[in-house]
């Protein structure tokens, strides 16, 4: 029982990355797409604002996703990271230089430095996501166990339209964001801009959604089941319904809902497939009560995540909230001159 | 609660005695460079907050331009720092599956707690980070200071927990194990083990040294090169001074700790210390280089029963000796761990006396060091935060090295703990060059922030506009 609850937190965990941290992903592939240096620099500007302030604290839910997982589910986690120590690989070196690349960038005092820096933000921003998706994809279909196959565990179909699949999420939840923050700093074009990709992404996002569902049919049937006739198939037609609904609300310029319905939309397919492969943590044979950590350690998760729950919600608030008001700016280098007026 | 898979029966299983796996050093060089380079920037994340947030106090309560300039600067130093050090962390904490799932597998539930708790701190630092890097001329100017409080406090408490998950491998308590599982856990007592009362502060002293000694070190150059301006003055004092006050705790914690490890982690203690055979009257070594089962003549000085006098007090002190375990179970490279041992103390030492040096001068004529002893100072005072960063890293050395074969002292070994998968030397060449790459990069962010500086920092009042290079806004 307290193992469920640890499994549906870390679910929720796992989630808040998805939506927080998985559109910083899509900034970077926007960033990347962006043009020329000239040409995309307004894009680039604003992907850089929006993303300055909150990138470091949205990935702390990865960090915070890994620890409730190797502490609850240890064994888990053991499989999963030695199968695919390959792809896990990569993305963590992903992780490593997409941060770096974008905090030298920001410094940077030539236009060649910024390039360079640039490039790499952009393209590990795009690499990471998709090698995460190989390896949630190698977990579906129950190609992770104790000595789970190197390479065909996340080199099969399965593996790679998972990865793309969490490319283009990225990309759409990015884009979406992103056409709401122009909005809100009252840039009509770059709003208009962002709204274009948000709707190219979005569709692409659902094409492949539904080619990986109809593709699970055959490497995982049981969750198959699950997700079109059985207990996760109410959280699919939510996914469906929200994101018809941001790609109607988006063209009209109604921007208000977009932001929390495309991060239902996505919040959904994961809480899908969690519900789909219940109560298997690694399918086909290891569940969620076998692999459990004794009680006294999902406790001490539990009270962790309280605690989190206390503190660090609010804070995230006070932080979202802030920087939505555009009072999170990088600051003039040495404060001369009078500050940069807020953008609304 | 103190329960373990006993040493021996470790050691019985035949499998893992045949074939440990062939990635267990490709994986130690790994965790070890990756956590070695991660760590200079953890200790920028724990420390250097507060020397931020003394001198932004200083910069508003007087209304002194040069400290705001400071603060202001250091904030934007801040920024590349932290972003870098937390993408080096999260890797981390993906190498511990990656390399050593033997250990997460088995010991998860026990080592993941302090690593969740700490998981609480990474939160609060980064959304604080954030608000306080960004919040500049846009908060209210007091409101925005305290926005770096939560940094300060929960950059000490994300450190103790780190350091309580490192301690507990040192000396694992707070667990029962029936069958080869862990069956209960007190999650109490694995944050606050036997090592946690020494390692926690002997850490958080040490990355404020480190913070205080690497902020001071630009301004320490600028002040030998003669600009002797109030802007290059404070920004040398403040910092070096925090390190200053640090070191004598630093040095009383430290030989708190090598007692405590000479009792908890005896073989550790004998391989630091030299000291092959269990026995009284040992010799405390300074320097020398271990061969052949003895200290090589010349290379170091012998202080006859120093060792036992530091011990237990008293030269009738017995001293446990590595011959106590068999040669599997000794750590390797003896010489090693002594000089980083060494290297550690001497710099503490050397640490304490420029502290004094500052102090008795500040006393007597309220000015730093003039003369040719100041330039000698001065070039100390630009070391001092490499030096501090060595002598860390060195502690760490001693710490890691000195556990080994053992990565859960006495119950798991290191061959146990690694993992299988044969991918490691590729990870292995990929971190190494993305390090290298990544260390040579944050100095050259650094450096051009300073020329960006330099323009300005001559002048004790800083007024002149400063305009940005125009490539800065087509961004
Ligand atoms: C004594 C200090 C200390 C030590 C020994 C370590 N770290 Fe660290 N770590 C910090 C002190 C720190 C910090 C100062 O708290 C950081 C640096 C920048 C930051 O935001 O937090 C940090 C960042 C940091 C992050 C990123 C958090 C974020 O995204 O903001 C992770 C995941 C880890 N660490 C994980 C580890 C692991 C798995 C370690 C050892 C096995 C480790 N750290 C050693
Ligand atoms: C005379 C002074 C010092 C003594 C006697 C001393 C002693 C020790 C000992 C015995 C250890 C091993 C702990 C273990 O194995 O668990 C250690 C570790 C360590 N030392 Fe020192 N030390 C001194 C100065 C310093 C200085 C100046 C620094 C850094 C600026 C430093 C940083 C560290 C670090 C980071 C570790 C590893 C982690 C830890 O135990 O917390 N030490 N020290
Ligand atoms: C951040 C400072 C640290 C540094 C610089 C450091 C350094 C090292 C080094 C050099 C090794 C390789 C040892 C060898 O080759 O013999 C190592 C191994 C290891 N360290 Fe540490 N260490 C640090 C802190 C920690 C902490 C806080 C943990 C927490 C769990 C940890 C976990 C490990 C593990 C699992 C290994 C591999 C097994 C072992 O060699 O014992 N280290 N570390």
């Amino acid at each position: 029982m307290i193992a469920d609850i640890v499994a549906a937190v870390l679910v929720l965990v796992a989630t808040a990355y998805a939506v927080l941290g998985g559109a910083d992903f899509g900034g970077g592939m926007w960033d990347l797409l962006a043009g020329s240096a000239t040409g995309g620099a307004a894009a680039r500007h604003r992907i850089n604002l929006s993303i300055t302030p909150v990138w470091e604290s949205n990935h702390v839910w990865l960090v915070i996703a890994l620890v409730v997982l190797w502490t609850g589910f240890p064994v888990a986690f053991a499989d999963i990271f030695t199968t695919l120590f390959v792809p896990l690989s990569v993305a963590g070196l992903g992780i490593v230089l997409r941060g770096s690349g974008f905090a030298y960038r920001a410094q940077a005092g030539s236009v060649r430095w910024q390039a360079v820096n640039g490039g790499i933000f952009a393209i590990s921003s795009l690499l990471t996501p998709f090698f995460m998706g190989t390896a949630v994809g190698a977990v579906v279909t129950g190609r992770v166990r104790a000595s789970g196959d190197p390479a065909g565990s996340w080199v099969n179909p399965t593996s790679l339209l998972t990865g793309g699949l969490f490319v283009a999420v990225a990309a759409y939840l990015a884009a979406v964001y992103l056409a709401v923050d122009s909005d809100r700093a009252g840039e009509p074009d770059l709003r208009r801009y962002f709204t274009r990709r948000a709707l190219a992404a979005g569709i692409v996002s659902g094409a492949l959604a539904a080619v990986t569902m109809a593709e699970l049919r055959t490497s995982a049937p049981s969750v198959f089941t699950e997700l079109t006739q059985g207990r996760a198939l109410p959280a699919v037609i939510v996914s469906v319904l929200a994101g018809v609904a941001v790609l109607t609300a988006l063209p009209t310029g109604v921007m208000w809902p977009a932001r929390p319905l495309a991060a239902l939309a996505v919040a959904a397919v994961i809480w899908g497939w969690a519900i789909a492969q219940y109560p298997y943590i690694l399918p086909p044979r290891l569940t969620i009560a076998g692999a459990a950590a004794p009680a006294a350690t999902m406790g001490a998760v539990l009270f962790v995540v309280g605690v989190i729950v206390v503190l660090v919600a609010p804070s995230f608030a006070l932080l979202y909230w802030l920087a939505q008001r555009g009072s999170l700016r990088e600051a003039d280098e040495d404060g001369a001159g009078p500050p940069r007026r807020p953008a609304r | 609660m103190r329960t373990g898979l006993a040493l021996h029966s470790a050691l019985a299983s035949p499998s893992l005695r045949a074939s440990p796996s062939l990635q267990v050093v490709p994986a130690r060089a790994q965790m070890g460079s990756s956590l070695g380079f991660h760590i200079i920037l953890a200790c920028m994340g724990i420390a250097f907050p507060a020397i931020v947030m003394i001198m932004h106090y200083i910069g508003l309560r007087r209304r002194d331009a040069a400290a705001m300039l400071l603060a202001r600067r250091w904030s934007r130093v801040m920024a590349v720092l932290v972003a870098v050090g937390a993408v080096s962390g999260t890797v981390l904490s993906m190498d511990m599956g990656l390399l050593w799932p033997g250990l997460m597998g088995r010991y998860g539930s026990v080592i993941g707690i302090p690593f969740g708790i700490e998981g609480i701190f990474f939160l609060l630092e980064a959304v604080f980070t954030a608000i306080y890097m960004y919040g500049w001329d846009r908060l209210p100017p007091w409101a925005h200071f305290w926005t770096m409080a939560p940094v300060v406090i929960s950059g000490v408490f994300g450190a103790m927990s780190v350091v309580a998950a490192n301690s507990w491998m040192n000396d694992p308590s707070g667990y029962t194990v029936a069958n080869g599982k862990i069956t209960s856990v007190d999650p109490v007592a694995v944050y606050f083990n036997g090592a946690t009362y020494y390692e926690m502060p002997h850490m958080i002293l040490a990355a404020y040294m480190v913070a205080g000694g690497l902020a001071a070190t630009p301004y320490a150059v600028g002040l030998l090169r003669g600009r002797g301006s109030r802007y290059n003055r404070l920004g040398f004092l403040l910092p070096f001074t925090v390190a200053a006050i640090a070191t004598p705790f630093q040095i009383g914690i430290g030989d708190t700790a090598a007692r405590a490890i000479a009792s908890q982690q005896p073989v550790k203690f004998a391989s630091m210390e030299y000291v092959p055979r269990t026995s009284t009257h040992v010799p405390e070594w300074i320097a020398g280089v271990w061969s052949n089962g003895r200290v090589v003549p010349g290379t170091g000085i012998a202080l006859p029963s120093v060792d036992s006098l530091l011990v237990g007090f008293s030269p009738n002190t017995r001293v446990i000796g590595w011959d106590t375990v068999p040669p599997a179970l000794r750590p390797p490279f003896p010489t090693l761990l002594h000089l980083s041992f060494d290297l550690m103390v001497l710099i503490g030492m050397l640490m304490l006396v420029w502290g004094i040096w500052l102090a008795l001068w500040w006393w007597r004529r309220r000015d730093l060091p003039r003369g040719r002893p100041g330039t000698v100072f001065l070039a100390g005072g630009a070391l001092s935060g490499i030096a501090c960063v060595v002598a860390m890293e060195a502690g760490w050395v001693v710490t890691e090295v000195g556990r080994q074969p053992w990565t859960v002292y006495n119950v798991l070994l290191t061959s146990q703990a690694a993992t299988s998968a044969t991918g490691v030397p590729a990870t292995l060449a990929a971190t190494v060059a993305i390090y290298a790459v990544l260390t040579v990069a944050t100095l050259a962010v650094l450096w051009m922030m300073k020329r960006r500086w330099q323009a300005t920092a001559g002048g004790a009042d800083v007024a002149a506009p400063y305009s940005p290079p125009a490539e800065r806004e087509a961004r």
